[in-house]
């Protein structure tokens, strides 16, 4: 994933709360094998009603999406992340997001804020206002050009990659020895866990 | 010294933590993984990309099924019927290819096995009590029925489990439900998970590991235990489990994938110790009263909408809160419903019975004794059952029970996912109503435009004898 440190721009003034993965993106959309190209899909019922906020003109290119309490809750869909990328938005802000969403988001590059819904409701008015909003990973503040700031706390691990655009996956294969260690104490103390024979009939057509 | 009590959740997390970094972060081992065709393509592209082997590739189950038709997937000469959708042909093509080239076990479309991977696992006995399991599909939760640790992952982690067979976690905080007393006749563990919701509401268990308490499910099945935890995900939880016990061991004693001999009973033997011990504590702890348990449906278009079979369309302004009156009156618009309706009007066009919540044997049991002897309502244009598994499907079919269903005119179908998302052709048709005994009513789910009423199976057999939302309890 890229690094990222700083998102400033518009935001999307969205706001809805219980925003679940099939609102982001539906079903349909699910059946590519590829990470591209799922912003088309994006928001798809939401942005089939007229004045919506994702087809708004005055927002179109915006880095930051504001949203309410629970975003990205349901199903464990990464592509929800996927297409949130691929409309251009590099932070969410938002009271709450549900566990995997965050964890999907922070996977690619998208900063998941969260910030009290007092701060919410006023940077919907900012945004509304067309005005830009900065948010800064390293300070972990977010301002706007009123003077208001808000800080927010985040995992440190994920503000680790984040900053540094980590691939987590190339992180723990360095950690080859503790895993192999924790492997074989489990082979010695719970030899149970390895399944021994393929019982179960397989018979491909 | 004595060490400190712990929460059943505590000791897998425990058992599992290969190290615990200084920011808090653990590396937890993964035992168990279960893959299906939707969220891994990406998944083993990028290690192909990669160069990177899968490391424990006899620790990971792939199946297909969000996208597999239900109709029949062979012609009479045992050749494969083509699937219709190219991108959901694709998707499964890419499964089949991805599996054994990693070295893992594939169930394939035609096999007996073959079904939704929450069924097949716990089937399978490849879900085990104290292991962690994964899968990339939010659903996994139901594992926890078996006093597993299970929660739903994103592709990027489910190539990181491929990779590593490890994840990097912060352990989440736990939640006991309590439920004292016992449930009324003809109430289900559908709607007591249901109720539950409802009492902790959607983003509820967000951040926390609930484990379910309480003589209620200790009564149950593991086939109930399953659609309990299965849903813990709709309250936002990671995770929901219940304690292991010899209900639990006796349903996985010889199934295929489990332990067997001297090694089933050193499993058995770890297996008795995983319970919260007396004096554990929990972050957050709630009581329920089974007593207060109705049979329960769903209104809007969140889990957390729900009422007692008895009640009524919610009015918006019922609610002290102003951004849930504005989410509850959009609720309504897209459900179609007025305020006040009682909820045994409501009219069904279409019922499903299935989903990795509600489609093992006991639900297909449950749902033909309604219908047993009845039919379906001529304004339920239809109705459908998809077994969870092939398996399923047999065991029903040995006892009579695909007849039930036919003879009351539902569908009898292959077993997959199907309408619970449609990914595949089966859909509900916009501004049509379902039963369903899946577990999401979320705006177009079931298709754009699909309204849905969750419930149980044997709710969704009342409403399709009626023809409307109907209490169970005055069909039996």
């Amino acid at each position: 994933m890229d690094p990222v440190a700083r998102v400033a721009g518009r935001a999307i003034p969205f706001g809805a709360k219980n925003v679940d993965t099939d609102i982001i993106i539906p079903a349909k959309w699910l059946k590519t094998i590829s990470r591209e190209g799922l912003g088309e899909g994006a928001f798809e019922t939401i942005r089939a009603q007229e004045g919506n906020v994702f087809d708004d003109p005055a927002y179109a290119g915006a880095p930051i999406l504001i949203a309410g309490d629970n975003f990205g809750c349901g199903s464990s869909r990464e592509h929800a992340a996927w297409a949130i990328l691929d409309l251009g938005i590099r932070a969410v802000i938002a009271p709450s997001y549900s566990d995997i969403f965050s964890g999907n988001a922070v996977k690619n590059g998208i900063l998941p804020i969260v910030l009290p819904q007092e701060a919410i409701d006023r940077l919907m008015e900012v945004a509304q206002q067309g005005e830009q909003i900065d948010v800064d990973l390293e300070t972990q503040s977010v301002t706007t050009p009123f003077q208001d700031r808000f800080t927010f706390d985040i995992d440190p691990f994920r503000k680790h990659c984040l900053l540094n655009g980590l691939d987590e996956v190339a992180l723990t294969l360095a950690r080859q020895t503790e895993i192999q260690a924790y492997e074989s104490q489990r082979a010695k103390t719970r030899g149970w866990l390895t399944p021994k024979t393929g019982n179960i009939t397989e018979t491909h057509a | 010294m004595a060490s400190k009590p712990r929460t059943l959740y505590e000791k897998i997390w425990d058992d599992h933590v290969v190290e615990t970094r200084d920011d808090g972060t653990s590396l937890i081992y993964i035992d168990r993984h279960l893959v299906h065709e939707v969220t891994s393509p990406q998944a083993f592209d990028a290690l192909r990309l990669a160069g990177r082997p899968v490391r424990r590739p006899e620790l990971t189950l792939a199946v297909p099924d969000h996208n597999l038709p239900t109709t029949a997937r062979r012609d009479a000469s045992g050749g494969k019927i083509p699937i219709a959708d190219p991108q959901s042909a694709a998707q499964l093509a890419a499964l089949e290819k991805n599996a054994p080239e990693f070295g893992i076990r594939y169930i394939g479309d035609a096999d007996a096995e073959q079904g939704i991977v929450h069924v097949v696992g716990p089937e399978q006995g490849f879900s085990l009590p104290g292991t962690t399991i994964v899968c990339g599909d939010s659903h996994t939760a139901s594992h926890g029925g078996l006093g597993a640790l299970a929660f739903g992952i994103g592709t990027s982690e489910v190539e990181h489990v491929l990779a590593t067979q490890t994840l990097l976690l912060q352990k989440s905080k736990s939640m006991e439900i309590k439920v004292e007393g016992q449930l009324g006749p003809g109430v289900t563990a559908k709607d007591l998970i249901l109720h539950i919701i409802g009492v902790i509401g959607a983003a509820g268990g967000t951040g926390y590991v609930i484990e379910y308490r309480g003589p209620v499910f200790e009564q149950m099945s593991v086939e109930q235990r399953l659609t309990v935890c299965n849903m813990s995900i709709e309250a936002g939880a990671r995770a929901g489990l219940i304690a292991p016990d010899d209900v639990v061991f006796n349903y996985l004693k010889g199934r295929p994938m489990a332990p067997q001999g001297a090694d089933w009973d050193e499993a058995l033997a770890y297996w008795r110790t995983l319970h919260s011990d007396p004096g554990a504590e929990f972050d957050k702890s709630v009581v329920i009263a089974a007593g207060d348990v109705e049979p329960t449906v769903t209104w809007g278009t969140s889990p957390e909408d729900v009422v007692a079979i008895g009640g009524a369309v919610p009015s918006p302004d019922s609610f002290a809160d102003e951004s849930k009156r504005v989410a509850a009156q959009k609720s309504l618009d897209y459900m179609g419903l007025a305020a006040g309706t009682p909820m045994t009007q409501v009219p069904i066009e279409n019922v499903f019975i299935g989903s990795c919540t509600n489609s093992r044997i006991e639900d297909l049991r449950s749902a033909a004794e309604v219908l047993k002897g009845r039919k379906k309502a001529s304004n339920v244009r239809w109705a459908i059952v998809v077994p969870g598994s092939g398996l399923v499907k047999m065991q029903a079919e040995e006892e009579g029970l695909d007849r039930i269903f036919t003879d009351a005119g539902f569908e009898w179908r292959e077993p997959g996912c199907s309408a619970c998302l449609g990914m595949n052709p089966d859909k509900v048709p916009a501004g049509e109503r379902c039963a369903s005994t899946s577990n999401r009513n979320f705006v177009g789910r079931q298709g754009p435009g699909a309204r849905t009423h969750l419930l149980s199976p044997a709710m969704a057999a009342a409403a399709a004898v009626k023809g409307h939302l109907a209490d169970v309890r005055e069909l039996t």
